[in-house]
Formats: C-alpha cells, structure tokens, sequence
C-alpha cells in the first residue's frame, strides 16, 4: 500500500523536475507552467502525508487512500487538459483571423504595386 | 480590384484548394456570363498551381498563407469584401460544379427580395455519381434537423453556391465556421432574424479532383455540423470571437 504512495512521490518529484528544467530552458512558458508545479506539488505532498490522505479517504467514503490519491491526481488533469483545448482554442482563433489579416494585406500591398 | 465599383457592386469568390485542373474554366466560365464582375479565388494554401492558373484566367486572387479549412477560407473573402465596399458576394466553387450561368439569377433575386442569403438550390436529387449514399442521407437528415430551427423548409442546406448581401456580410466577416460552414452559417443568419430564399440551379459533376468529402468523412461531418447548429443556437452573445463564433 505505502509503496504505492512511495510510487507517486517519486513521480511528482520527477515531473517537477521536469518542469523546472523546462522552465529554466524556456521550453514551456511560466504562464503555463504554473498549473504543472502546483499538481505536481499537491501530488508530493498528498503522497507523503499518509494522515491528511486517510483523513479525504474517510470523510468521502472511498475504499482506500491510494485510490484518493488517484482520485485526486486524475481530476486536476482532467481539468487541466480541459483548460489546454481552451487556451489551444484560443490561439487557433486568434491564428485564424491573423492569417485573414496578413492575406487582405498581401492582396492590397500587391494591388497597390500594380496601379 | 481596389474598391467595389458602383452602389450595387457584386464580387464572386471562389474557395479553392488544389483545384488547378479546374479554376481557370471556372473562372473563365464566370468572367464570360457575368462580365465586368471581379473574381476573386482565395487559395487555402493549394500545393498545386492553382494561384497561377486562376491568375492566368483573369482572376484576382487571395493567398492564404497557411491552410484555414473552407469555412475559414470563404470568410476570409467575406471580410476583404466588406472592407473593399462590396454590396453583394457570391460564392462559387472551384471545381466547377456550380454552373456560371445561374449567378445572374441569385443576384436578381437578392435585390428584388432584399433577403440577406440566396442559396442555389439542386431541387431535384443528383444521381449517386456526385452525392454519395451518405451524403445524401446526410442531407436528408439536415433538412429534418434545420426545418424546426429556421422555421421554414431548405431543400439543398449543404450547397456552396451562395450569395449573400452586405448585411450577412457584416455578420460572416465577425462570425463565420471554420470548417464546413454551410449548414451552421444558416443557423448563425437564423439568430439574427435574417431571412433566405432558394434558387434552383444545376450542378455538374467535378471537373477535376475528387470531393473532400469522402463517404468516411460524412460520419465526422454530420457530427461536427450538428455539434455547430447546436452551439450556435445556444451561444453565449458575450465576447464576439474572431474567426469564429460570435
Ligand atoms: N479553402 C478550402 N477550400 C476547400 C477545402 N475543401 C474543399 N474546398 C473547396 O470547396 C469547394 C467545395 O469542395 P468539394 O470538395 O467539392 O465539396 P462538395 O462539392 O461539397 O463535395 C471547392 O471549391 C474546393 O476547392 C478546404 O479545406 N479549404
Ligand atoms: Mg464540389
């Protein structure tokens, strides 16, 4: 049960690293980054405090703690990937119009030259 | 083109992707019913030479410099023609399935009604050669869905011969779909208590290439039309989104 936990905690240690390392490298934005740290950070210590752990378990009624953890875990990147197809949305929006744009653009500049 | 010329300017656009082997007809075929009328292809980023052949045709052309989808493409020709003053914008496609000669129709009928879509209409049923099996269900299966929600019947809802008044080109140039816009563009005039109107028109087998539309596609296609009409009925009038939604 414990190494399950133990599991977990070296996972979340690993992704923050990753993270971190990321960041420092600019591969990801800090903007976007925050949420990763935060889950990543949640996770750690939600592995390492089996009490606080057994104390969700007991008062939601799930069977054990591990599978709360999971629980958890799962949601905030069920969540998390929901927020990335709406930012993805958004920039699909904002890429759309701008390439409207630069086309009108192009079309007048090259109308202008002919006259 | 610079400007559209005189109060009632009309401008054609035709969406094109990898359509050399046929725009230069189609554009032709266009410049000689409707002569003095500017036409202006908008390439979704071809990798043919369809830029070079429409050019050679006569036409002017709007370059996409990455690949949009139809919906994004068409609006794009929707917004140049508002800003260049355009009164009255009708849409043909580029593999020559819509036939030149019907333009002067659906243009009589937009100012003689004052309607802000004119839609060219195949009332009768094609044979299987151009519609296929799932298409055609498709079809069926949208005018039961659109019936209610427009409140009047529309024969032929997935046509892409469409011509439109400056009204709805001041409502497509904010809100217009991305992908197969058709259907969804009706419900979007629907909301703003615009009115349509059908013309029938003939519609020849492609020219050259084959359909996007593929029999496998139709199953996404009907998914994503459907998930549109619904969404936009019950869209949220807040933050007009550019180039879609709205
Ligand atoms: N811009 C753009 N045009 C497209 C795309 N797919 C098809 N078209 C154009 O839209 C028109 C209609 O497409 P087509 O495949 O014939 O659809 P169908 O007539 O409804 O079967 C043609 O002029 C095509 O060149 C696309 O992804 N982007
Ligand atoms: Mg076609």
């Amino acid at each position: 049960m414990d190494s399950l936990l133990h599991v977990t905690a070296v996972l979340s240690v690993v992704l923050l690293a990753m993270v971190l390392i990321s960041l420092r490298r600019a591969h990801i934005r800090v903007e976007y980054s925050v949420s990763w740290l935060l889950a990543a950070v949640a996770m750690l210590l939600l592995s390492l405090s089996r009490p606080v752990l057994d104390a969700i378990t007991r008062w939601t009624g799930v069977p054990d703690s591990p599978l709360t953890l999971f629980l958890i875990t799962g949601t905030v990147f069920l969540v998390m990937f929901f927020r990335f197809s709406v930012i993805i949305s958004h920039l699909r929006d904002d890429n759309v119009a701008l390439t409207q744009r630069v086309a009108m653009l192009e079309y007048r500049v090259r109308s202008f030259e002919q006259e | 083109m610079n400007r559209a010329s005189g109060a009632d300017a009309l401008l054609v656009i035709v969406p094109a992707l990898n359509e050399e082997g046929a725009i230069g007809e189609v554009v032709r075929q266009i410049r000689q019913h409707v002569p003095d009328v500017p036409v202006l292809v908008i390439d979704d980023c071809s990798e043919d030479g369809t830029i070079g052949v429409a050019r050679a045709a006569g036409a002017d052309v709007l370059p996409l410099a990455h690949h949009l989808g139809l919906g994004g493409c068409v609006q794009a020709g929707y917004k140049l023609a508002y800003e260049l003053g355009f009164e009255y914008v009708i849409r043909v496609d580029g593999d020559g399935q819509h036939d030149a000669r019907d333009i002067p129709a659906i243009l009589e009928r937009l100012k003689s009604t004052g309607c802000e879509m004119v839609i060219g209409s195949r009332f009768v049923e094609e044979n299987g050669s151009s519609t296929g099996m799932v298409r055609g269900l498709g079809i069926r299966f949208f005018r039961m869905v659109l019936r209610p929600i427009l409140g009047k019947p529309v024969r032929d809802p997935t046509s892409g011969f469409v011509g439109v008044n400056r009204r709805a080109l001041e409502v497509f140039a904010r809100s217009f779909p991305l992908e197969y816009p058709e259907i969804e563009a009706l419900v979007v005039l629907q909301r703003r208590r615009f009115r349509f109107e059908e013309v029938p028109v003939k519609m020849h087998p492609r020219l050259a290439g084959r359909s996007t539309i593929t029999p496998r596609k139709s199953l996404y296609y009907i998914v994503h039309v459907l998930l549109g009409v619904f969404v936009n009925i019950l869209k949220y009038d807040g933050r007009p989104r550019p180039g879609r939604g709205g």
